[in-house]
C-alpha cells in the first residue's frame, strides 16, 4: 500500500487517476481506517487530502458558506454562522459517532462513503448543497443530491475528489431540521432518518419545502410529494399525516437486523413529521 | 451446612469505601491485561473458523499454509488427543472442531506465524473440504422430531420418547399438586415467552500467551476468571501433569461468567508445542461474538393461578433452553430459580436442554435465572393487573421467608426477601407520581450463590504490613474486600494490607471466580487465615512474656494478656510482634484451605419507570432503583457497582441485545454496532439501596452480590412497558420494531 499526502487537489486527482489498483481518499479516516482494519478493503493507494491548503476552512460565499472537504464536523458544529443558517445540516453532521469521531469525520467523507444511512447526506440534499469536485481534467460543480449512487457507490469518476461543499444562501424565515431513529441514544446507525428544509411567508404559511429521507432506500430519497404537501399550509395535523403517508410511499427499505421494512417505512414518516415541526419553529412559524 | 459462622460485631474497616487497589494502574494504562503479555521469540496465532452453521469436515489440506514462509505451525482437530470424558471432549471439540463444524465461527484450524500478516495469509491457504449439512438455530424448531440433529447420541435416559435427538436432558422440580391448586384459583394466566441469547459483552477480548518448552513444561498467561480451572482443562487436553503447567491470570477487563472456560488457551498451547516457540492469540471482537459463550436462548410456558385477594394457588413452568451445540445444564438452574421468590403449596417446573447450531453457552451472571424469572414475574404482574392489586403487596403476600420450603427443595434459613420488598415499598421512588404515558414496573430476582474451594495465605511482613495471597481473578473488587476483611480481623488499617492473585503454582486449588463466591468464600478463608496468624502472634507474645499462649488474646490489633491473672504486660502490636519474629520462631503466616458451604441465597427487587414512544416503539428508561440484600456490604461502593452493573446489563437484555441468526445459520451481528449494549446516555442514574440481612454462613454475614442484579430488569422493564404502552410483550428483546408492531404500527 502506498500513502500520499497530496499538497494540491490536482496532485490528489492525478495520483488517484493514475493508480490501477484500489484507491481511497483519506479525509477523517473514520470510515476508511475502520474498513481497512476489518479487512473489508485493502487499498493499493491512500491519498490524504488534509494537507491541501484551504481544504479545512469554512468561507462565506454569496450569502452562504463554502465548507472545505476536510473540515471536521466538530469544527463545523462550532461555526455560528453555519449553525444559524443551516441548523439541520449541522445537527445531522454532529450526530455522527462520538466526540472522538467528531474531531475527525467530515461531511464529504460521509457523502462519499455513500452509506444509505449516512447522517450528513439528507440535510445536505434538503439544503440543495452543491459539491465542488476536482478531477484530472479540472474542476466541476455538482448537486450533492446527484453524488450517491447506491450503497458504497458514488457518481464520482475515477480520480475525482470533492474539495468543498457550498451551502447556499437562503431568505429570512427559513430553516431546517434533521432527525434520525436509532435504538440507542448515540453510537449507532440510522434505521430511518428525515431532513426537512422550509421557507415561510410572513404569516407563517409554508412557501417552499424539501423533505429528504435516509436509510429507507439504496440512496437518500427526495420525497417530492411530501414536500409539496406542506406548501401552502401551516403544518396542521391533517397536513402532517398526509405528508407522512407521502413519505411512506417513497420508501423502499430493506428488511435486516437493524429494522423491518414496516418499521423503517412507518418511522421515516414519523421522523419527517417531527422534523418538519422543528424546522417550522426554527423558521419563526408560530404553532 | 455451616450456618453458625456469623457473629454480630462492630466493624472498623469492613463497610468503609476505601481506595481501590487497582485504580491507579487501570487509569494510567499500566494494568497488564491478557493481550499485554509478551515473550521473546513470540509467534502470532490465528484461528480459521467455519463459515457454515453445520458442516461435515471431509478433509483439511494445510500443505500450502505450511509451505508459506514465516509459518511455524498449523493445527487441526487431528492434532489433539481423543478424549474419554464427555465434559473434556466437549470443551476440546469446542476449541477445535473434530469432524463436524457445529456453528458459524467454530474453530477448524489454526496457524502460528512470525507476524499477523503472515498468519492471515496462511489461513487463506488452508483448504477445508466441507459437506454442508442442514442446520437449526432455534430452540422451538430444534426440539421437534425431524429437526436436523446437531450431535447424535447425546440424550440422557431421562429424556421422554418422541422428542428430537437434540433434546439432551430433562429435569423436574417442585412439590404439591398443581392441578388441585389451579382449581382453587379465581383466575389462571398461562403465557408463552421467548428470550434471545445475549453476550456478556466484556470489553476485553480473550487473549492467551502460551510457551511450551522441549522438556515438557509450560507457561500460560491468559485473561480468565479461573486460572486453576484453565489448568485443569488445558492439562487434560494437552495430556500434561498439573505441576508442569503454570497458569497466570492477567488483569481482567470484564468476564461476567464468560471467562470461566477455555476457547483459545489449548490452541495456543498446542501451537506452541508444535512450533517450539511462544504463541500469542488475541481474539477479534467478531471472534468473541461468534465463538465464545453467549447465554442460552429460551422458550418458556408459565401458568399461575391466583385468588382475587392475591394469593398464588399454584404455579407451573415448562422451560426449553438451548445452550448451543453441546449439552448444558443451565435449564436446571432456570427451573430451580423460577419460583424461588414465592412460598407455594403447589409448584412444578420442567426443563429440557436442546442442541442448536450455535456456540457453546458459557455462564453469564445468574445463568438460567433471568430467563425463567422474567416469564414468572411477567405472569404475576399480569395477574396483579387483572385483579387491580398492588404488585409489591402481592409479592409480600406470597413471599418466601425463613422456613419456606423452596420450589427447588431446600427449606430457606434467614433470607432477605420480605425486608427487600418492604424497603422497595417504602422508598420514595415507588410512590413518586408518573406523567401520562409513563409506566412503572417491578420484579423480584433471586440467585443461589455459591461457596466452593478456596485457599488463602496471609503473610505478616516484618515491617508490620500484611500480604494476602489468593487465587481468584478480581472481577468485581474482591482484592479490596479481601484486604478489608483481613484488616478487620487483624485490627489494622486497610492501607497496611495488600492482596494479590497468585498463579497456579503458588497456591492450592481455588474454584473459578463465579457464583458470586469470592467475597463470601475467599473472604471466609481470609478471615480464618487471619485468625490463624493471630493465633501464631499470640503465641509469640506469650513466649516473649513467658506466659501460656492461652493466656494471651488479640484486641484492637495487638496481643494483650487475657485478664488480670495472666500478668501485667503492655500490649504488643502486630508491627511489634512482626519486627522481632525472626528471634521468636521465624516468619509469621496464616493459611486456610476449605470447601466453603453456606453461601446465603440473595434476593433483589427492582423498580423502573419507562416511557414508550408510541410512534416509534422506543422505550426510554427514566428512573431505576435496585434493592438488594448483601448480607454485609464489605465495600459498599463495589456492592453498588455490582447492583448497577447487573441492572444495566439487564436493561440491555430487555431492550436491545440479541444474537440474530440469518436463514443461513450465520450470526448477523457479531460486533458492538449491531449487538446493542446500552451506552451511558441511554441510562438514568441507577439508584441503589443495600439491605444487610446477615448470612448465617459467613463470619461477617456476607452474601454474594454479583449475580442477582441481572435477574429482575427483564420483567421489571416488560411490566413497566405494559403499563406505559398498554401492551404486554412476551419476547425479548423489546426492540423498537417489535414494540411498534405490537402497538399495531
Ligand atoms: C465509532 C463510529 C461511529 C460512527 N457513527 C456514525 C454515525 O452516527 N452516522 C454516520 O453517518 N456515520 C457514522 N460513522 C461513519 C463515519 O464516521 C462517517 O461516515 C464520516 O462522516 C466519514 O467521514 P471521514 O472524513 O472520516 O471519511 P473517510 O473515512 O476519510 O472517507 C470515507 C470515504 O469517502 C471517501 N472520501 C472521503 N473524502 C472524500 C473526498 N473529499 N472526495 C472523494 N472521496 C472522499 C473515501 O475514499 C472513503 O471511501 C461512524 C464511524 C465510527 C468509527
Amino acid at each position: 500500500m502506498r500513502y500520499l499526502a497530496a499538497t494540491t487537489a490536482r496532485e490528489a486527482a492525478e495520483a488517484l487517476a493514475a493508480e490501477a489498483g484500489v484507491t481511497r481518499v483519506l479525509a477523517g479516516g473514520t470510515d476508511v481506517l475502520v474498513q481497512m482494519k476489518a479487512g473489508l478493503v485493502e487499498p493499493d493507494l491512500v491519498v490524504d487530502i488534509k494537507k491541501i491548503p484551504g481544504i479545512a476552512t469554512i468561507t462565506p460565499e454569496a450569502g452562504g458558506f463554502r465548507i472545505g472537504a476536510a473540515v471536521a464536523n466538530a469544527v463545523l458544529g462550532e461555526h455560528e454562522g453555519v449553525r444559524a443558517l443551516w441548523p439541520g445540516v449541522v445537527e445531522g453532521a454532529n450526530l455522527i459517532g462520538s466526540t472522538q469521531v467528531q474531531g475527525r469525520c467530515t461531511m464529504a467523507g460521509n457523502l462519499c462513503n455513500a452509506s444509505p444511512a449516512g447522517d450528513a447526506a439528507p440535510g445536505l440534499v434538503a439544503a440543495n448543497a452543491v459539491a465542488r469536485i476536482a478531477g484530472p481534467e479540472g474542476e466541476r460543480d455538482c448537486p450533492v443530491a446527484d453524488i450517491p449512487a447506491g450503497p458504497g457507490k458514488t457518481t464520482l469518476k475515477k480520480g475525482e475528489v470533492i474539495t468543498s461543499i457550498l451551502l447556499p444562501a437562503r431568505p429570512a424565515r427559513a430553516s431546517d431540521a434533521y432527525l434520525r431513529f436509532i435504538p440507542r441514544t448515540e453510537m449507532d446507525i440510522a434505521v430511518a432518518s428525515a431532513a426537512v428544509s422550509l421557507e415561510l411567508d410572513a404569516d407563517g404559511t409554508v412557501k417552499a419545502a424539501r423533505v429528504v429521507l435516509g436509510a429507507v432506500a439504496p440512496t437518500v430519497v427526495v420525497a417530492e410529494d411530501a414536500g409539496r404537501t406542506l406548501v401552502g399550509t401551516k403544518l396542521d395535523e391533517a397536513t402532517l399525516a398526509k405528508m407522512a403517508k407521502a413519505c411512506e410511499a417513497v420508501c423502499k427499505p430493506i428488511d435486516d437486523k437493524r429494522g423491518t421494512v414496516a418499521f423503517r417505512t412507518k418511522t421515516a414518516g414519523t421522523l419527517a413529521k417531527r422534523a418538519a415541526l422543528i424546522a417550522y419553529a426554527r423558521a419563526g412559524g408560530a404553532k | 451446612m455451616s450456618l453458625d459462622e456469623y457473629r454480630k460485631r462492630e466493624f472498623k474497616q469492613v463497610g468503609q469505601r476505601v481506595r481501590r487497589p487497582d485504580g491507579v494502574d487501570k487509569v494510567t494504562g499500566r494494568a497488564m491485561y491478557g493481550a499485554d503479555a509478551t515473550a521473546p521469540g513470540m509467534l502470532v496465532g490465528r484461528i480459521l473458523r467455519s463459515p457454515h452453521a453445520h458442516a461435515r469436515i471431509r478433509g483439511i489440506d494445510t500443505s500450502a499454509a505450511e509451505a508459506l514462509k514465516g509459518v511455524k505451525a498449523v493445527l487441526t482437530g487431528a492434532d489433539l488427543p481423543a478424549q474419554e470424558d464427555d465434559f473434556i471432549r466437549d470443551v476440546q471439540d469446542n476449541c477445535m472442531a473434530r469432524d463436524k463444524a457445529l456453528y458459524d465461527g467454530h474453530a477448524v484450524a489454526a496457524v502460528a506465524a512470525v507476524d499477523a500478516a503472515t498468519a492471515r495469509a496462511a489461513l487463506k491457504l488452508i483448504k477445508v473440504d466441507y459437506e454442508v449439512l442442514p442446520h437449526v438455530t432455534d430452540v422451538d424448531v430444534a426440539i421437534k422430531p425431524g429437526a436436523p440433529v446437531v450431535q447424535k447420541g447425546r440424550s440422557l435416559e431421562n429424556v421422554p420418547a418422541g422428542m428430537s435427538e437434540n433434546v439432551t436432558s430433562h429435569c423436574e422440580f417442585g412439590h404439591g399438586d398443581p392441578a388441585a391448586g389451579f382449581a382453587r384459583a379465581d383466575h389462571v394466566v398461562e403465557r408463552h415467552f421467548r428470550t434471545a441469547a445475549t453476550h456478556q459483552g466484556y470489553i476485553e477480548p480473550h487473549a492467551a500467551l502460551a510457551s511450551v518448552t522441549s522438556d515438557g513444561k509450560a507457561e500460560l498467561w491468559c485473561c480468565t476468571q479461573g486460572q486453576f480451572f484453565v489448568r485443569t482443562l488445558c492439562a487434560a487436553i494437552m495430556g500434561m501433569e498439573a505441576s508442569q503447567l503454570r497458569v497466570t491470570a492477567s488483569e481482567i477487563g470484564g468476564g461476567f461468567g464468560g471467562k470461566t472456560t477455555v476457547f483459545i488457551e489449548p490452541v495456543a498451547l498446542a501451537l506452541s508445542r508444535k512450533a517450539g516457540r511462544p504463541v500469542k492469540i488475541v481474539m477479534t471482537r467478531d471472534e468473541v461474538f461468534r465463538a465464545t459463550g453467549p447465554t442460552v436462548h429460551t422458550s418458556t410456558d408459565v401458568k399461575i393461578g391466583m385468588t382475587k385477594d392475591g394469593r398464588i394457588t399454584a404455579a407451573e413452568a415448562h422451560l426449553r433452553y438451548s445452550g448451543g451445540a453441546f449439552p448444558c445444564g443451565t435449564v436446571d438452574m432456570g427451573a430451580q430459580a423460577a419460583f424461588a421468590a414465592y412460598d407455594l403449596e403447589h409448584v412444578r417446573t420442567y426443563g429440557w436442554n436442546v442442541l442448536t447450531n450455535r456456540p457453546k453457552e458459557a455462564a453469564y451472571r445468574a445463568p438460567g435465572a433471568p430467563q425463567s424469572i422474567y416469564a414468572v414475574e411477567s405472569v404475576v404482574d399480569e395477574l396483579c393487573q387483572h385483579f387491580g392489586l398492588d404488585p409489591i403487596d402481592v409479592r409480600l403476600k406470597n413471599a418466601a421467608r425463613k422456613g419456606t420450603k423452596s420450589s427447588y427443595g431446600p427449606t430457606f434459613p434467614d433470607i432477605g426477601l420480605i425486608a427487600t420488598l418492604e424497603a422497595a415499598k417504602k422508598h420514595p421512588h415507588y410512590s413518586a407520581p408518573l406523567q401520562p404515558g409513563q409506566g412503572r414496573g417491578i420484579s423480584c430476582g433471586f440467585w443461589f450463590n455459591f461457596g466452593g474451594n478456596s485457599c488463602v495465605s496471609l503473610n505478616i511482613n516484618t515491617d508490620g504490613t500484611v500480604g494476602v495471597t489468593e487465587g481468584n481473578p478480581d472481577i468485581g473488587g474482591s482484592r479490596a474486600s479481601i484486604s478489608l476483611m483481613a484488616a478487620e480481623e487483624l485490627g489494622i488499617e486497610y492501607d497496611r494490607v495488600r492482596t494479590i492473585v497468585a498463579d497456579t503454582s503458588s497456591l492450592g486449588y481455588n474454584d473459578v471466580t463465579d457464583g458470586s463466591r469470592v467475597t463470601f468464600a475467599v473472604g471466609l478463608a481470609t478471615i480464618k487465615a487471619a485468625r490463624e496468624a493471630v493465633r501464631v502472634m499470640c503465641g509469640r507474645a506469650a513466649k516473649i512474656w513467658g506466659i501460656d499462649a492461652e493466656a494471651v488474646e488479640w484486641k484492637d490489633g495487638a496481643a494483650v494478656p487475657a485478664g488480670p491473672n495472666a500478668g501485667k504486660f503492655p500490649p504488643m502490636s502486630l508491627a511489634e510482634i512482626a519486627a522481632v519474629s525472626f528471634e521468636t520462631g521465624g516468619p509469621i503466616a496464616g493459611h486456610h484451605e476449605v470447601n466453603v458451604d453456606g453461601a446465603g441465597v440473595s434476593f433483589g427487587v427492582h423498580i423502573v419507570d419507562v416511557e414508550v414512544d408510541k410512534e416509534t416503539g422506543q422505550t426510554t428508561v427514566l428512573r431505576y432503583t435496585v434493592f438488594q440484600d448483601a448480607g454485609k456490604a464489605v465495600h459498599p461502593s463495589y456492592v453498588e457497582g455490582q447492583m448497577q452493573g447487573g441492572a444495566v446489563q439487564g436493561i440491555g437484555w430487555a431492550l436491545n441485545e440479541e444474537y440474530i441468526y440469518g436463514a443461513d445459520g450465520r450470526l448477523q451481528n457479531p460486533g458492538f454496532l449491531d449487538y446493542r449494549v446500552p451506552v451511558a446516555s441511554d441510562l438514568p442514574m441507577i439508584d441503589t439501596v443495600i439491605l444487610e440481612i446477615p448470612n448465617p454462613g459467613h463470619p461477617y454475614g456476607v452474601r454474594g452480590v454479583g449475580e442477582t442484579g441481572i435477574v429482575p430488569p427483564l420483567a421489571a422493564i416488560s411490566n413497566a412497558v405494559s403499563r406505559s404502552a398498554g401492551i404486554r410483550l412476551s419476547e425479548l428483546p423489546m426492540s423498537p420494531p417489535r414494540v411498534l408492531k405490537a402497538l399495531g404500527g
